[in-house]
């Protein structure tokens, strides 16, 4: 069971009131297909994604960004008992998409690093640790149904 | 994942505008890292002091930047050219490889967050290929 401290709670709740999800899940996601574009795979119905350029204007992966955004909101909002939230996505992702695993933590990666350059020095180690933290039980949880 | 000459390019120009702050950078992505990543103080056990801004982690951060910024230098060959640091970690130090894609993210998140407009996606992507080469590199001498 995972345990949440006040700060780690409030840190969370806090990181996801301030960011933009449009802006950020885009961000995020498009820079997941740049720096790791094997990822792209995911993405055949996409359209366009033969550079970067192509990429951070295509609007689906806009989009999409959004819908993830939206996903992780739903476990900021229940962080007592992500397991059981995102027990269906998980089934999705293993499934019906059909995503490697593994990958969960690119995007994550990724994520941290757009929040980083969003949040500047308020980004403090501390507020990392505790979004760390946050993503490590979520990949986890999207993992849990894979057989 | 080899680099080419455009991935080059980006990761010396990256690393000219890091180097004025190099040693801040250093400090703060290996303290980030202990403390994001908890498993990696166990490295560090003979250190008294892991708290950020010890020195400890100052002196230690500054060394590691020092590592990179000769690997930025011998980027051309960086399978030979780390040849030293390679033996330094694979027969005294002996710390799990996996431990280099760890500090790698820590360092990026730092630039991240000090250089946000530098870091852009096709930085970024260059500069992970770079560190991943340096990890390469670095376990060249392990078994």
């Amino acid at each position: 069971m995972v345990v949440w401290t006040d700060f780690e709670r409030a840190t969370i709740q806090d990181i996801f009131s301030k960011i933009d999800y449009g802006v950020v899940g885009q961000a995020a996601i498009s820079r997941c297909l740049i720096v790791y574009p094997w990822t792209q795979r995911y993405f055949g119905s996409f359209g366009n994604l033969y550079n970067a350029a192509a990429i951070t204007s295509n609007p689906k992966v806009a989009a999409h960004g959004k819908v993830v955004m939206e996903g992780l909101e739903k476990a900021v909002k229940n962080l007592e008992n992500i397991k059981a939230t995102f027990a269906e996505l998980s089934t999705l992702h293993s499934e019906k998409l059909q995503v490697d695993p593994d990958n969960f933590k690119l995007l994550g990666d990724c994520l941290t690093i757009v929040v980083a350059a969003q949040l500047g020095k308020n980004f403090t180690p501390e507020v990392h640790a505790a979004f760390q933290k946050f993503l490590a039980v979520v990949v986890s949880s999207l993992r849990r149904q894979y057989y | 994942m080899s680099l080419t000459e455009k991935d080059k390019a980006a990761v010396k120009a990256l690393w000219a505008k890091v180097s004025k702050s190099l040693d801040a950078v250093g400090a703060e992505a290996l303290g980030r890292m202990l403390l994001v990543y908890p498993q990696t103080k166990t490295y560090f056990s003979h250190w008294p002091d892991l708290s950020p801004g010890s020195a400890p982690l100052l002196s230690h951060g500054k060394l590691i930047m020092a590592g990179v910024t000769e690997a930025v230098a011998k980027i051309d060959n960086l399978s030979t050219g780390l040849l030293e640091l390679s033996e330094l970690h694979a027969f005294k130090l002996r710390v799990d490889p996996a431990n280099f894609k760890i500090l790698a993210q820590s360092v990026m998140v730092v630039i991240a967050a000090m250089f946000p407009n530098d870091f852009t996606p096709e930085v970024h992507v260059a500069f992970d290929k770079f560190m991943s080469n340096v990890a390469l590199a670095l376990s060249e001498r392990y078994r």
